[in-house]
């Protein structure tokens, strides 16, 4: 039994059959790769898993609980993390800001009116957030707004954010789209190095086969709303079906 | 200082001080010379001037933090003012009880409403407060002011009348709203040479107030509550997947503000003891967005300057009329002076608000930041001058250094 069971997820826009019966089990502290080409309903999926989407039939149980009925904060409170397709960041806040305050957010576990008063709880979470930077290799900027940092740092500082909260699975949305070459190898580095060191469990959608091989240890390949098929990287590889699907050739 | 920083501690200082001397500040033209129609400094508008800048300093709390537009926050003002009335009418003319319960009676009509607006952002968010406050104002003007029960008293406005039952306005105690005996109107003409300088009680009270209200506006701006406002602002999205609920944080923002707006009205009512629905219209919300945006929106002292600009130009220019400028530009030769009058008269006068919009255009398109953006850049500049000099003196005095060594 994996920590995320997606059970006979079925979801659909009006006459779009976005997502037809899907089931996926994902291995605690695994990282697990969704594939499939555009419109396959991988993003759809990943709404259904964080509260944005709620499926039509079927159930989504983390750790033995069901998501669905949550409301998004929720769910991150269960110990999910979404990273973005595009960089979600705090842009009008310093680095250092973005980064307290997951920290905060964590420390009170549900929601807590944070003090009006300087408190020694609140240096503690500043030593915490500049320690996150100096791993993230981001103590150098931490005084500038988020907003004037390039793609990959910002995306270095998003998935940092998400990390700051321990979550217990981190779902990644497209992590390396849009950036640079050196960006894209950077930011694959970053997540050998987190789900080496770290007990975590990584979700990742992606289109560069560059990445999706490099990191997955289990790939799930989805086309037209419905799972092709599930096994490992070397296996997919040579995979007719999975070939059909990208490419359409006729087998 | 009191748990600020030194850029804050000098801040703060700065608004102490101005209020302080406003007196002094806001009338620098002897009392007889032409210039005499530009000083502010005579009670009735210093007083505006400080309680639309606390009026103002709460708006930007939850404009200029979390980003939401309320076009409601003169219901929050007219009730603040309607409960000190009714404090006054009911038990005292002191105004300590009266400013207390309008702020409190404020708090709770903006939590009512903050809850329900709340559910929705952007425009809709505006949308939904203006439409409160104008349903307060047409229940303020006529429903709610009906012979059976008569809570607002109409057009007329609300004041103390002699049978009013002020349950415990003792013998010997002035007949008007007091500070434990000191008349709201009490007024120190202080003359130096030809120079008036006018010391108020009510101005004072109301100065006390707004350096309380922009003390708290600096520690909420500084505080990890404000952090979390200005993501709020930021970026609701990552503060949903980062486990927060941003609606708590801008409700607090929301009733806050309001407070803030109910001491202003306390306030208003407190130097002149009268409350009319008209302050609850929707121009007069619309006027502390303004304030707000000029003065520069998220920044510390931009409400206040903001208020005090508006409210200079609300009560001196529209003063200007064509007499006023056939008088300054009497020198001219007759036709020429008529010329030169009709091409300023739309712009003064009546027509301040011409002005006052000329104004606003010019700052919202050079100045996004507000007035105070332009100070910084005029503070960048010279600065900037000074640096140069200063940097070039000390690589004069390395370059001296060096050989010696």
């Amino acid at each position: 039994m994996g920590i995320l069971e997606v059970k006979n997820v079925n979801k659909r826009f009006g006459g779009l059959q976005a997502l037809g019966d899907v089931n996926l089990s994902v291995e605690e502290n695994s990282v697990h790769a969704i594939i499939g080409p555009n419109g396959a309903g991988k993003s759809t999926l990943l709404n259904c898993l964080i509260g944005k989407l709620i499926p039509d039939t079927g159930s989504v149980m983390f750790d033995g609980q069901s998501v669905l009925g949550r409301k998004p904060y929720e769910i991150n409170q269960m110990g999910i993390s979404r990273v973005f397709q595009t960089p979600e960041i705090f842009g009008d806040l310093t680095v250092l800001e973005n980064m307290m305050i997951p920290i905060f957010a964590t420390r009170d576990g549900a929601f807590r009116m944070h003090a009006i008063e300087k408190t020694e709880n609140e240096k503690d979470i500043i030593g915490q957030a500049e320690q996150m930077l100096e791993n993230l290799n981001l103590a150098e900027q931490r005084h500038t707004k988020a907003a004037s940092m390039s793609r990959g740092n910002k995306r270095r500082l998003e998935i940092g954010m998400c990390l700051a909260q321990n979550p217990r699975l981190l779902l990644l949305d497209e992590p390396t789209a849009g950036m640079a070459r050196a960006d894209t190898n950077n930011t694959i580095d970053l997540l050998k190095q987190i789900s080496d060191e770290r007990d975590i469990t990584i979700a990742i959608i992606e289109h560069d086969m560059h990445v999706v091989f490099s990191l997955a240890e289990r790939i799930t390949v989805l086309a037209q709303g419905t799972p092709l098929v599930e096994d490992t990287p070397d296996k997919i590889k040579g995979h007719p079906k999975v070939r059909e699907a990208y490419l359409g050739e006729s087998a | 200082m009191l748990g600020l920083n030194k850029k804050d501690t000098a801040l703060f200082l700065i608004v102490i001080a101005l209020t302080i001397l406003a007196p002094f500040i806001l009338n620098p033209f002897p009392t007889n010379s032409a210039m005499a129609q530009f000083n502010a400094g005579y009670p009735d508008l210093m007083q505006r001037f400080v309680i639309f800048g606390i009026f103002a300093i709460g708006f930007n709390i939850l404009f200029g933090l979390t980003g939401y537009l309320s076009f409601g926050h003169a219901a929050f003002l007219g009730v603040g003012s309607y409960a000190a009335v009714w404090m006054f009418k009911l038990f005292t003319y002191n105004v300590i009880p009266a400013i207390v319960v309008a702020v409190i009676l404020a708090g709770l009509f903006s939590l009512l409403i903050g809850y329900i607006s709340l559910r929705r952002s952007g425009i809709y968010f505006s949308i939904l407060t203006l439409a409160f406050a104008q349903m307060s104002f047409a229940l303020a003007y006529s429903v709610l002011s009906n012979p059976k029960f008569n809570l607002t008293n109409g057009e007329t406005g609300l004041q103390v009348y002699g049978d009013d039952p002020q349950i415990f306005h003792g013998a010997g105690l002035p007949n008007l709203p007091h500070l434990f005996g000191w008349s709201m109107r009490g007024n120190n003409q202080m003359s130096f040479g030809a120079w008036d300088f006018n010391f108020n009680t009510g101005y004072y009270v109301c100065a006390v107030c707004m350096i309380l209200a922009f003390y708290i506006a600096i520690r909420i701006f500084r505080s990890p509550f404000g952090m979390m406002l200005r993501a709020v602002k930021s970026n609701q999205t990552r503060m949903t997947y980062t486990g927060l609920n941003s609606r708590p944080y801008a409700l607090a923002a929301f009733v806050i503000s309001g407070m803030y707006a109910g001491l202003a009205g306390g306030l208003m009512a407190a130097v002149d003891p009268l409350a009319g629905a008209e302050r609850m219209q929707w121009t007069a919300s619309g006027e502390v967005v303004l304030m707000t945006i000029l003065g520069g929106a998220g920044t510390l002292i931009g409400p206040i300057l903001g208020a005090g600009f508006i409210k200079y130009f609300e009560n001196i220019f529209s003063k200007i009329n064509d007499a006023v400028l056939h008088s300054w530009f009497s020198f001219l030769p007759d036709g020429l002076e008529d010329v030169v009058v009709a091409l300023i008269y739309p712009f003064v006068g009546k027509g301040w608000h011409l002005t006052l919009g000329m104004l606003f255009m010019l700052v919202v398109i050079f100045l996004p930041g507000g007035l105070v953006e332009g100070g910084q850049r005029i503070g960048r500049f010279t600065f900037r001058r000074r640096d140069a000099k200063g940097s070039d003196a000390e690589r004069d005095a390395a370059n001296q250094r060096n050989p010696a060594e």
